[in-house]
C-alpha cells in the first residue's frame, strides 16, 4: 500500500477518500434512512432541497437523500455481486482454459469470443426479456456478461506462468496440477486482477443504472440510482436537484473507484 | 418441452436473430426514410404543376404524434389494444361511425334503414367512394368484410356479438342488407367500432400493407419505432387538414416531455398531470377525460383474491381520492364499477363511495378470511403507462397500512397483452379498460363467467343470470328493462368488489402551440383528420 501511495499519492489518497466517504453512506443506508423511503407526502411534492430534506422530494413527496442511500445500496450489492460472479467463474474458466490449453480451450474461448462480441448490456437484456425483470435477474445477467472479459485476462496470465521455471519444477516435483494452479500461479495474477476487479466494477455500477435507467432493473417503488435518475427525467426543468443527486452519487462511486484501480495498476 | 429447454431455445434463436437483423438494422431506416421522401417529392411534383403556393405550405403540412405503444395488429378485426384502435380509427371505417358527440353517422354506407322488427338492417352504399388504392368500394367487400367479422366465411366470429348475424345479402350494386337472429339493441354500435371496419375482399396482406377508406393512408412503419401516414386525398367526406403524420413510439414514459420538450413530438394525447406542469409555454393541455375505468384489476382464480373478503379489504384500504391527489393533482373521476360518467343513463354515481376508506374495517375483513397478517402478491404493469406505475406506487404504500405488501412488477405492453390480458397469468394489475362503443355491454360484458376476454376469471351466477336478462330484455327492445339489468351488474361487481376500482381518469393533451383541431371523444379515439396548423 505505501508503495502504491508513493507512485500516485494523489490519486490514491482523492480515490481512498471518496470510496471511503461513499462506502460509509451505503452501510449508513443499509441500517438507517432519515425517511421511509416509500413514505409519499403529498404537502412536499418536488420540494427543493431544505435542512428537512437535504437532498429535496421527488414527485411523490419521498425524501430523495433516503432514496439515494438506499439506491446507493441496491446499486453497490447488485454491482458487487455481479462482478463477483463474473470475477470468480471467469478466473476458474481462464485458469484452467489457460494452463491445459488443447481443444477445451479452443472451444471454450471460441464462446467466449461470441459472448465477447456483445455489448454487455445487450447481453443482459436478453437474458432479462426472457427471464423477467428485478434485482436478482439483472444480477445474473450482468454477472453473466462479465465473466468473458475476466476469462479473457486471467488465461492470458496463466499461458505465461506455465511455461515458467518455477512452474515446472513444481510440476517435476510432483505437485498437484490443482494446487500448482491455484497456489503457484493464481496469487501472481492478482495485481492483474485487482485493477480488472475494480473497472469491472464500475461497469457494472453503470451497467446496472442503465438497466434501471430503462426499467428492468430494481422495481419501483424500490430504489437504484438508475431508476431515480429515469424516473427524475420528466421534472428536469422544474425539479433539477431530484436528477442530479443520483447523477452526482453515480459519478462520485466510479470515480472513487477509477482512482483506485488507476493507483493500483 | 419444458419450460427451461424452451427457454433456451429461445436465447439461441434470439442470439441468431440478433446477429442476423443486426446487421440490416442500418440499412432498413434508410431505406423506410427513402419511402417517404419518394412519396413527397411526389407530391411537390403535383403541386408545382398547379403551382399553387397554398398547397405546397399544405404538401409540408406534418405532425408527430407520441403514442406509448407500437400497434398490435394493422388488421381492425385482430386489433385488441385501445391504444391502437384509436390509431386505426382514422385508417379504417366501418358502414358508420361515432363522431364527437357520441352519435353514429354514416361512413362507407350513406345511408341505413331498420326493419320494424328489428332483425334487417339495410344499407346503401355510399356513391363514388374508393379504398385507398384507388379502387371502389363494393358490396362484395362489405359482404367480405361482415362476413369475416360475423365468422361466416367459415372460422370463429372475430366479433362476439356478430354472432347473431344470420346472413349478409347485396341484392344489387348498392344494397347490403344484414339480418340478425334476434333483435339487438346494440348491433349498430358495435357495428361502428374499428373492428368491424370495412376492407378490400381482395386484400393480400392488411398487415403490412393496410387499406381502408378512412381519412388517412398508411404509408410506412418501423416496428417499434414509428408508423407514417399521409392523407387520403380521394377521401369522401371533409378532407384531413394536415398532410403528413407520423405516429412515434414513446414506449418509455418517462421520456415522454422530453420528447415534446425537444420538438421529437409534437402532440401526446395522453399526458399526466405532473408532466403537463412541466411543459413550458410552447405547448397548450387540453383537459377531457379518457373514458376508462382504471383498477387493480385482481385475478379473481387466484388465492387470495379468490375469497371476496379479501378483495373488500382491499378496496377498503385504497383510498381513491388520495390517488388522484398524488398522480393527477386531484382531477379525475373516482368510479366503484366497471362504468364510467359519460355512459350517462348507465352509470351508478353512488357505488364509487361504497367502500369508504376504512382501514379498521379492512384489517377486519382480512382477519375473517383468515390472513390476519396480510399477504403480499404482486402486481404486474405496463411499463409505457406512467399513470399506472404512479396509481400502482400509491396503491402499494396504501396497502401496507393493512399490512399487504404489493411488489411491482414492470413489463412491456406486448407481455402484458400476452400475459395478462390472453395468458391470465397474474395476481393482479392496474390498467384501464375502454369500452369500444357506447352500450353498456361493451363494459359488462367481458365479466361473464365463459366470456372470452374475461382475463380477470370472474365467475358469478347472479351477474350471469342478471347478464342474460339484460339480453332478453335488450331482445324485447324494453330499453327500461336493459338499463335496470345493466345497473344490476354493475352493483353486482361493486358489492362483490370484483376489482379494486380507482377512476375514470382524466386526459390531458399536450398540443404544440401552432396546431390545433383536438376533439375529445365519448370514446377511446383520436380522430388526427380533425387537427389544423394554425399558423
Amino acid at each position: 500500500m505505501k508503495l502504491l501511495g508513493k507512485k500516485y499519492p494523489h490519486n490514491f489518497i482523492i480515490g481512498a477518500v471518496i470510496t471511503g466517504i461513499m462506502l460509509l453512506l451505503i452501510i449508513v443506508g443499509f441500517f438507517y434512512t432519515p425517511y421511509d423511503i416509500t413514505k409519499m407526502d403529498s404537502a412536499s411534492k418536488l420540494a427543493p432541497p431544505s435542512l428537512n430534506h437535504l437532498m429535496g422530494c421527488d414527485n411523490f413527496g419521498r425524501d430523495i437523500f433516503s432514496r439515494v442511500l438506499k439506491g446507493m445500496g441496491n446499486t453497490f450489492v447488485i454491482a458487487l455481486l455481479t462482478v463477483l460472479i463474473g470475477a470468480v467463474t471467469g478466473t476458474v474458466v481462464g485458469a484452467l482454459t489457460g494452463y491445459f490449453g488443447g481443444w477445451p480451450d479452443e472451444i471454450l474461448m471460441r464462446i467466449n469470443d461470441v459472448l465477447f462480441a456483445f455489448p454487455s448490456i445487450l447481453l443482459a437484456l436478453v437474458f432479462v426479456s426472457i427471464f423477467g425483470t428485478g434485482k436478482y435477474n439483472v444480477v445474473a445477467a450482468l454477472g453473466i456478461a462479465f465473466i468473458p472479459s475476466f476469462a479473457r485476462i486471467v488465461r492470458g496470465e496463466f499461458i505465461k506462468y506455465r511455461e515458467m521455471d518455477y512452474v515446472k519444477s513444481a510440476r517435476l516435483e510432483g505437485v498437484g496440477t490443482l494446487r500448482i494452479i491455484f497456489v503457484h500461479i493464481l496469487p501472481n495474477t492478482f495485481t492483474v486482477l485487482m485493477s480488472s476487479l475494480m473497472i469491472g466494477f464500475n461497469n457494472a455500477v453503470l451497467a446496472e443504472a442503465g438497466m434501471s435507467y430503462l426499467g428492468i432493473g430494481v422495481q419501483p417503488p424500490d430504489a437504484s440510482l438508475g431508476s431515480m435518475l429515469s424516473e427524475s427525467q420528466t421534472y428536469l426543468l422544474s425539479a433539477p436537484w431530484y436528477a442530479i443527486f443520483p447523477g452526482l452519487m453515480i459519478i462520485l462511486l466510479v470515480l472513487g473507484f477509477s482512482l483506485l484501480a488507476d493507483a493500483s495498476a | 418441452m419444458t419450460k427451461r429447454g424452451k427457454n433456451v431455445l429461445f436465447v439461441s434463436m434470439l442470439l441468431t436473430l440478433t446477429i442476423a437483423l443486426g446487421g440490416c438494422a442500418g440499412d432498413k431506416e434508410a431505406k423506410d426514410s427513402n419511402v417517404v421522401e419518394q412519396s413527397q417529392t411526389a407530391d411537390t411534383g403535383e403541386s408545382a404543376q398547379s403551382a399553387d403556393a397554398e398547397t405546397e405550405a399544405d404538401a409540408d403540412s406534418h405532425i408527430t404524434i407520441g403514442i406509448p405503444q407500437d400497434l398490435d395488429s394493422l388488421v381492425p378485426s385482430l386489433s385488441q389494444g385501445a391504444g391502437t384502435q384509436e390509431i386505426l380509427f382514422n385508417i379504417y371505417e366501418g358502414l358508420i361511425k361515432p363522431d364527437s358527440d357520441g352519435n353514429l353517422i354514416p361512413a362507407v354506407a350513406s345511408d341505413y334503414t331498420m326493419s320494424e322488427d328489428g332483425l334487417t338492417y339495410t344499407f346503401t352504399l355510399r356513391d363514388g367512394i374508393k379504398f385507398h388504392t384507388g379502387n371502389d368500394v363494393t358490396v362484395a367487400d362489405i359482404k367480405y368484410s361482415i362476413d369475416t367479422c360475423a365468422g361466416l366465411n367459415g372460422g370463429e366470429p372475430v366479433i362476439s356479438a356478430f354472432s347473431n348475424i344470420q346472413s349478409v345479402e347485396t341484392p344489387d350494386e348498392s344494397t347490403v342488407v344484414i339480418t340478425l337472429q334476434e333483435p339487438s339493441s346494440s348491433f349498430l354500435a358495435i357495428l361502428a367500432t374499428v373492428e368491424a371496419a370495412i376492407v378490400p375482399a381482395d386484400a393480400e396482406d392488411l398487415q403490412t400493407n393496410p387499406v381502408g377508406t378512412g381519412p388517412y393512408r398508411f404509408v410506412s412503419r418501423s416496428l417499434q419505432e414509428n408508423v407514417i401516414l399521409e392523407r387520403f386525398d380521394e377521401y369522401w367526406g371533409e378532407p384531413a387538414n394536415i398532410k403528413n403524420i407520423t405516429l412515434k413510439v414513446l414506449a418509455d414514459s418517462d421520456s415522454i416531455v422530453m420528447n415534446l420538450e425537444g420538438g421529437a413530438v409534437d402532440m401526446v394525447a395522453r399526458v399526466t398531470a405532473t408532466q403537463a406542469a412541466e411543459l413550458g409555454d410552447d405547448f397548450e393541455v387540453l383537459e377531457g377525460t379518457m373514458n376508462l375505468v382504471q383498477a387493480v384489476y385482481l385475478n379473481n382464480a387466484a388465492a387470495p383474491f379468490d375469497n371476496e373478503l379479501v378483495r373488500q379489504a382491499l378496496c377498503y384500504a385504497v383510498d381513491k381520492q388520495e390517488i388522484l391527489d398524488f398522480v393527477s393533482d386531484g382531477k379525475g373521476t373516482p368510479v366503484g364499477s366497471s362504468m364510467f360518467p359519460a355512459f350517462g343513463k348507465y352509470y351508478i354515481e353512488e357505488l364509487s363511495d361504497l367502500y369508504a376508506t376504512d382501514i379498521e374495517k379492512a384489517k377486519e375483513l382480512l382477519e375473517e378470511a383468515g390472513y390476519p397478517d396480510g399477504f403480499s402478491f404482486t402486481m404486474k404493469v405496463p411499463s409505457n403507462y406512467q399513470q399506472h406505475i404512479d396509481t400502482a406506487q400509491v396503491v402499494a404504500e396504501q396497502l401496507k397500512q393493512i399490512g399487504v405488501t404489493a411488489e411491482i412488477e414492470l413489463i412491456e405492453w406486448e407481455t402484458w397483452l400476452s400475459d395478462v390480458y390472453q395468458g391470465r397469468d397474474f395476481e393482479a394489475t392496474v390498467v384501464g379498460l375502454d369500452a369500444s362503443t357506447l352500450t353498456a355491454g361493451a363494459m359488462l360484458s367481458r365479466f361473464q363467467t365463459d366470456a372470452h376476454n374475461n382475463f380477470i376469471n370472474y365467475g358469478n351466477e347472479d351477474y350471469d343470470t342478471a347478464y342474460a336478462n339484460e339480453l332478453a330484455a335488450e331482445a324485447a327492445s324494453d330499453d327500461e328493462k336493459a338499463t335496470e339489468y345493466y345497473k344490476e351488474c354493475e352493483t353486482i361487481l361493486a358489492e362483490t368488489a370484483a376489482n379494486v376500482y380507482i377512476q375514470d381518469m382524466c386526459e390531458l393533451v399536450a398540443i404544440r402551440k401552432g396546431y390545433a383541431g383536438y376533439e375529445f371523444y365519448p370514446l377511446y379515439i383520436q380522430d388526427f383528420s380533425k387537427l389544423y396548423i394554425t399558423q
